[in-house]
């Protein structure tokens, strides 16, 4: 099981900004390890961010994000006490869903 | 085939010809919408390859688009990339890195209601041209950036 994510969604003034933090190798697929095997590729592929059950950011990763992927975005809206949710999806199959509550 | 003559311009076009072509052409032409995660644009191994996948011909840059990232990036693998734009409807904004070894980096979908705003880090294996790909209002736009990259990140 994936680790946890770290998220901060502050309300101001009618917008809420989110920020995540994930915690995620994002293997490239072109590192190679101390014994000189390739590692394979693993990384996240897709985020979807929910406010209350509303969509309000999609993420589409390549390898190119880097480890441990971090996010900041901001949406109209939100009030303190509301929640925000975080599911990842990675290309294993491994998913991760995470949600904090908004704050002033 | 228009699609030819493109990919001639842009292979013969080389990094600041192909430049030069988005500058000079402005012209804007909307691909299918998407909110899929489109793999083939990710696994696309050229910027002409990416825009092809993503269906964008040739976006016009936008004065409207600020791109933000550092001047020199020390550790390819964190470069944090701020992409901020004023045009209304913004729907999607994409972050895409020429000579990395796959050109799209990241791709949001902004619903209505979502700013015009994302702020990530992303893995650079050199110093290159960073491209912030914005769709508003069905049109694609772009604004790019150079990154020195002292130590690679893409290993």
């Amino acid at each position: 099981m994936a680790n946890p994510m770290k998220i901060r969604a502050t309300a101001k003034e009618g917008v809420t900004e989110v920020r995540i933090l994930m915690q995620h190798e994002m293997e490239t697929g072109r590192r190679k390890d101390d014994a000189g095997n390739l590692v394979p590729a693993w990384y996240i592929t897709g985020v979807t961010v929910r406010h209350k059950d509303r969509v309000v950011l999609e993420g589409q990763f390549g390898t190119a994000v880097s480890k441990n992927p971090y996010l900041v975005f901001r949406f109209k809206g939100g009030i303190p006490g509301e929640k925000v949710s975080v599911k990842w999806a990675d290309n294993k199959g491994d998913s991760r869903l995470d949600e904090a509550e908004i704050v002033q | 085939m228009i699609d030819l003559e493109r990919r001639k311009a842009l292979k013969t076009g080389g990094s600041l010809g192909l430049l030069g072509i988005f500058a000079t052409a402005g012209l804007v032409h909307s691909g299918i919408a998407w909110a899929e995660r489109k793999a083939s644009a990710f696994e696309a191994k050229s910027l002409g390859e990416a825009l092809d996948a993503l269906g964008v011909v040739i976006p016009e840059n936008s004065v409207s688009i600020l791109l933000t990232a550092p001047e020199i990036a020390e550790n390819g693998a964190f470069v944090p990339i701020t992409v901020t734009s004023n045009l209304s409807h913004t729907e999607q904004i994409s972050i895409l890195v020429e000579k990395n070894p796959n050109t799209l980096a990241a791709n949001f979908v902004l619903p209505e209601g979502t700013e015009g705003f994302i702020t990530t880090r992303i893995k650079m294996g050199q110093t290159d041209t960073v491209i912030a790909l914005v769709k508003a209002d069905g049109k694609f736009y772009r604004a790019s950036r150079e990154v020195r990259v002292t130590i690679g990140g893409c290993g």
